[in-house]
């Protein structure tokens, strides 16, 4: 497996994709830190990039990748190579050089500008969102044959996560504005990981006290060492489900 | 060596594979034939495990391959069009070969050498032209000395210097008794380098026996004549039946 890794490490280096989106990350989080001196504010806007953009870079490049390395996949089919290992290696070649992006891109500044719980807490949630997102990209890409098609795929993931699930949710809370929903929205949230991994940050930033009644519920809930278990075993639930479903169509399909 | 009991393959509504049975031998060559979309490459490559039958086992050297891999250890697999990652090297793709066979040091070079690709090594994968490409799927499908051959219309698309250069290899590699498969559209090239034919059409095989019995019931010296004769017979037969 490890061969294979390296493999496929080598063709995504080469695409010089990942150079590029670690600078990008790079620029972004160094520009944030020097206008701002309040790390909690910092912080708080690096929370909307790494809600926003990782998901969407990593969903998208996956896909452009599984579909450019097709070539690759089956050469290795018709070579004494285990199916589930070519695919293992693809998700983790994939995902690690991703999640590398990421840690260089903004973990080194904040490493070095500001250190402290929720900054790590941001660093945490925003590669896990990777590692859920490079799932929900290899899920999309097995389950069509055409690239335009998948490519569209994920981005309706991307948008019922980050925008559509939201306004429902909200939808929801409204309507029942007169019933105890506290229960009701972290069950919800739990099915939506962009929503999960921003409560996991806002809890940790000092503004939860701005969010009255359910903000205090949920940093009761959300804070405590439970809570926290709670959402990255969600979390974990993410990425292993949809890698798990899309390893099973893999090892089942036609190429 | 390998074994096909009642293989059915649908594509959706499309039967590709309908009913196929099937014993191949070592030491024998099998001529694959059949009009375009016939199943021939469908057949390939269920035996190799890039499609995987709706129903019905295939077992290689008496292993049931579904869910195997280690068997294709034992194949030299030449695709119909090489599809390769574009920007590995000549060099970088056959060492990568090597390397996923655990970097073993028997390897059979000689068609490397013979179509002149150790001195294109640092050539990138995209920029080499279509019989280029079919050079270096037919080095890679012999480097390993593997007992079953497959070759899918391996003659295709390359200079008549090089195509007698593989026929010879062939020739050679068939003289050591391993399993060859064939499929091929030149009926010419089959005559030299196969003993049994295999006649697909429509997904079901319609004739299999050696060629000398086919040519011995159609009263033709050369295998192409022979089969059209073959095929004539049969069209004829139906429609007399209709």
């Amino acid at each position: 497996m490890v061969r294979i890794i390296k493999y496929i490490l080598y063709d995504i280096l080469r695409t010089r994709f990942i150079l590029l989106y670690t600078l990008f990350l790079l620029v972004c989080t160094v520009a944030m830190y020097q206008l701002d001196t309040d790390t909690g504010k910092v912080t708080m806007s690096l929370m909307n990039i790494v809600l926003m953009v990782i998901p969407l870079v990593s969903i998208v490049f996956t896909t452009i990748h599984f579909y450019n390395s097709y070539e690759f996949i089956e050469l290795m089919l018709a070579q004494p190579v285990n199916r589930k290992v070519i695919f293992l290696s693809e998700y983790f070649s994939t995902a690690l050089s991703l999640c590398v992006a990421y840690a260089v891109g903004t973990g080194l500044p904040v490493l070095i500008y500001g250190f402290n719980p929720s900054s790590l807490t941001l660093l945490y949630s925003g590669l896990m969102l990777t590692l859920v997102f490079v799932s929900l990209a290899f899920l999309a890409s097995v389950l069509t044959r055409d690239k335009a098609k998948a490519i569209g795929i994920t981005l309706l993931f991307w948008f019922y996560f980050s925008l559509i699930y939201d306004g429902l949710l909200l939808w929801v809370v409204y309507t029942f504005s007169d019933y105890p929903l506290e229960k009701l929205t972290i069950t919800l949230i739990a099915f939506n990981p962009v929503d999960l991994a921003r409560i996991m940050m806002l809890l940790k930033l000092d503004i939860s006290a701005l969010m009255g009644y359910t903000g205090a519920f949920y940093q009761n809930f959300f804070g405590s060492f439970l809570g926290t278990a709670f959402s990255s075993g969600i979390l974990m639930l993410w990425i292993i489900l949809p890698l798990f479903i899309a390893m099973r169509i893999f090892s089942k399909k036609d190429l | 060596m390998i074994d096909l009991r009642n293989v059915n393959k649908r594509f959706g509504k499309l039967q590709v594979l309908d009913n196929v049975s099937l014993k191949l031998d070592a030491g024998k060559s099998y001529a694959l034939i059949g009009p375009n979309g016939s199943g021939k490459t469908t057949l390939i490559k269920s035996i190799l495990g890039m499609v995987i039958p709706t129903s019905g086992e295939i077992s290689v050297l008496k292993e049931n391959i579904r869910s195997h891999w280690k068997y294709r250890e034992k194949i030299g697999y030449m695709p119909q069009i090489g599809h390769y990652p574009d920007n590995m090297r000549i060099g970088q793709l056959i060492d990568m070969m090597k390397n996923i066979r655990n970097n073993v040091q028997d390897v059979d070079e000689e068609l490397i050498h013979a179509f002149n690709l150790n001195k294109i090594l640092d050539k990138r994968m995209h920029t080499l032209s279509g019989g280029t490409r079919q050079k270096v799927s037919a080095a890679l499908a012999f480097l390993f000395h593997a007992p079953i051959l497959i070759l899918d219309e391996p003659t295709a698309g390359l200079d008549p210097v090089s195509v007698e250069i593989l026929k010879t290899k062939i020739l050679s590699e068939k003289g050591k008794g391993k399993l060859l498969i064939i499929s091929s559209h030149i009926m010419s090239d089959l005559d030299e380098l196969s003993t049994d034919i295999i006649y697909l059409f429509e997904g079901k095989i319609h004739y299999h026996d050696t060629i000398a019995n086919l040519k011995e019931e159609t009263q033709e010296v050369r295998l192409g004549k022979a089969m059209a004769a073959y095929i004539n017979q049969n069209a004829f037969q139906h429609t007399l039946q209709e």
